[in-house]
């Protein structure tokens, strides 16, 4: 009995391990990274154009955005399995959860609008008109206020989810792609790809309070393009994605002050933390694969081959 | 222990004789140092070569190149104390030495470990500069490079060695520059990785693959991340053994008496 036990357990362990979950664009598939033995372990076959990735709170599920499917994508983490499409708009690209782990905004590109859904009943809750070609999504840490970013207007438009209207709308640099609420929700963090900065605007005025350039040795201005952004989990530290810079940017939070560059794979666009935070995952677009950070050193460990132009990451701890 | 004493002799000689010449030194160290922070700088590589064994992830051009300095300032290292040989026959030193009662092969072991300890100094050195430079590696990859290095160093030492026995003028040494240290240097993976050169010739890559050189650096690439490559340390230590041998019978006592 006990050694039957003791088999299975033996047997399931390999399963049981945290996962990097990464979007392929152009695969239209999903790859799973075991966290510990840094390989990818499975791949799933999902809707077209898989962009922006995140989990349920409870882990259950994963969202994923299939932009040229035009749905978001419910998806059971266990099988892989799809298991029903959310009405997601046009071309949704990227999406952020509220903290209530309910409702979904979501960017839909084509038609400058943030749609809100509701995961559970499944059904549209609002329509918020935004700039033209909305992207970066985020959301204040108790849910109040909502982020879309417009890539063409070039404004970060701040929505009150209460009444899903636009209260403010911050000007940043040229095309912003992303927007990232610090932990304590003070600071809101604006990425602006052709402009090549990050605008830090003081969340309560809406009104910039810093910006960050970037300059790497050898490599010309403009291929540094700022995309995906994330807090270190003690928010002293945020990492910003430099795209076809192929590096990505440790900066202070407090000091504005760029700390490091850390070289990854090519085009590199977002991030995610293994469960432990140890570790992170850069996705690089063009060359088609992960990079592997170690958090405590800011050293590049490993790269892992996915599928092509991974997108979008999200981390699951061990089931 | 005799045989100790003569080694510890022609180790000490080497040594005094490489602290004594400062402009040696330094130009040892300056002629990486210059690959490193000129040409490596100029280079476009900031983006990040694609991922080779031992690599595991992406790398600058300036690490990439690491291992390849270490073995160009083994290889000159290696030049030049052999090529002293070519002096010490001129001045007579030679003689002395090779009159001592022990074997040949003895001797010239020594007189290559000698040059090979010279070389490993000029090489902790550089990796130090470089460390202070960013370009770190781990306490495993220092430790296991030692070896890879020293056994870098004999071999190339070895070639020198075997060049000296045919050559009879100092002057020659710019000869052995062109023909030797510069195709050794450049048709090798030492500044650029094998599947660069497949691209740019099939040709170039062949003569690359049969480089000893090429394996010599590799076997230090690969130490510093704490890897062994075994095919590079078969052709390292054979290439090591066949200049070696050459080397005895160029200096075998009845051809040099008869000289």
């Amino acid at each position: 009995m006990i050694r039957t036990l003791l088999l299975t357990t033996l047997l399931a362990s390999p399963a049981l391990a945290d996962e990097i979950w990464v979007t392929n664009e152009m695969d239209d598939t999903l790859s799973v990274i075991d966290v510990d033995t840094l390989t990818v372990k499975a791949t799933y076959a999902i809707g077209e154009r898989p962009r922006g990735i995140t989990f349920s709170k409870d882990f259950k599920y994963l969202y994923v955005c299939a932009s040229d499917s035009n749905a978001v994508q419910v998806i059971d983490p266990d099988t892989g399995k799809v298991l029903h499409d959310l009405p997601s708009g046009d071309d949704p690209e990227q999406f952020v959860l509220a903290p209530d782990d309910r409702l979904l905004y979501i960017a839909n590109e084509n038609d400058a609008v943030t749609t809100v859904v509701d995961t559970q009943t499944r059904k549209v809750v609002a329509q918020i008109d935004v700039g033209v070609e909305p992207e970066g999504m985020g959301i204040s840490p108790d849910g109040k206020v909502q982020v879309t970013t417009s890539e063409t207007t070039n404004m970060a438009h701040w929505i009150d989810t209460q009444t899903h209207k636009i209260i403010a709308n911050s000007l940043v640099d040229s095309r912003p792609r992303h927007a990232e609420f610090s932990p304590d929700g003070s600071e809101l963090w604006v990425s602006s790809e052709i402009g090549g900065t990050v605008a830090v605007l003081d969340a309560a005025t809406q009104v910039e309070k810093g910006k960050i350039s970037f300059a790497i040795k050898g490599v010309r201005a403009e291929k540094i393009q700022p995309v995906g952004m994330l807090f270190s989990p003690d928010a002293t530290k945020v990492f910003v994605a430099l795209g076809p810079a192929n590096h990505i940017a440790v900066v202070d939070a407090k000091t504005l002050k760029v700390e490091r560059y850390i070289l990854v794979g090519r085009r590199v666009w977002h991030m995610a933390f293994s469960p432990d935070q140890t570790r992170l995952f850069t996705t690089n677009g063009v060359s088609g694969d992960v990079t592997v950070i170690d958090v405590a050193s800011l050293e590049p460990v490993a790269t892992i081959k996915v599928g092509r132009f991974p997108w979008g990451a999200a981390a699951r701890p061990t089931p | 222990m005799k045989a100790l004493i003569a080694a510890r002799a022609i180790i000490t000689r080497e040594l005094a004789r490489f602290v004594t010449q400062r402009e040696r030194f330094f130009a040892a160290l300056v002629r990486p140092l210059v690959w490193l922070f000129v040409f490596a700088a100029g280079f476009r590589a900031a983006l990040g070569l694609s991922i080779i064994p031992p690599y595991k992830t992406y790398i600058s051009y300036e690490t990439y190149i690491v291992p390849g300095l270490c073995g160009m300032i083994l290889l000159f290292s290696g030049m030049q104390s052999s090529l002293s040989l070519v002096n010490d026959r001129e001045s007579g030193t030679m003689r002395l030495m090779l009159t001592a009662p022990w074997p040949r092969w003895f001797l010239l072991g020594a007189k290559l470990l000698a040059g090979a300890m010279v070389g490993l100094l000029q090489v902790a050195i550089f990796l130090v500069i470089a460390w202070g430079y960013g370009l770190k590696f781990s306490l495993i990859g220092y430790l296991a490079a030692l070896p890879a290095l020293a056994l870098a160093g004999i071999m190339l030492g070895a070639l020198g060695l075997f060049l000296s026995a045919r050559i009879r003028q100092l002057e020659n040494f710019a000869g052995v520059m062109n023909f030797v240290i510069f195709p050794m240097f450049f048709l090798s993976t030492a500044l650029y990785p094998l599947w660069k050169m497949q691209e740019s010739s099939p040709l170039l890559a062949t003569l690359c693959e049969i480089n000893p050189f090429t394996h010599a650096v590799e076997l230090v690439r690969f130490a510093l991340y704490g890897q062994m490559n075994l095919a590079a340390l078969g052709w390292t230590v054979l290439a090591f053994a066949l200049f070696f041998g050459l080397a005895l019978l160029g200096y075998e006592p009845a051809r040099t008496r008869s000289r």
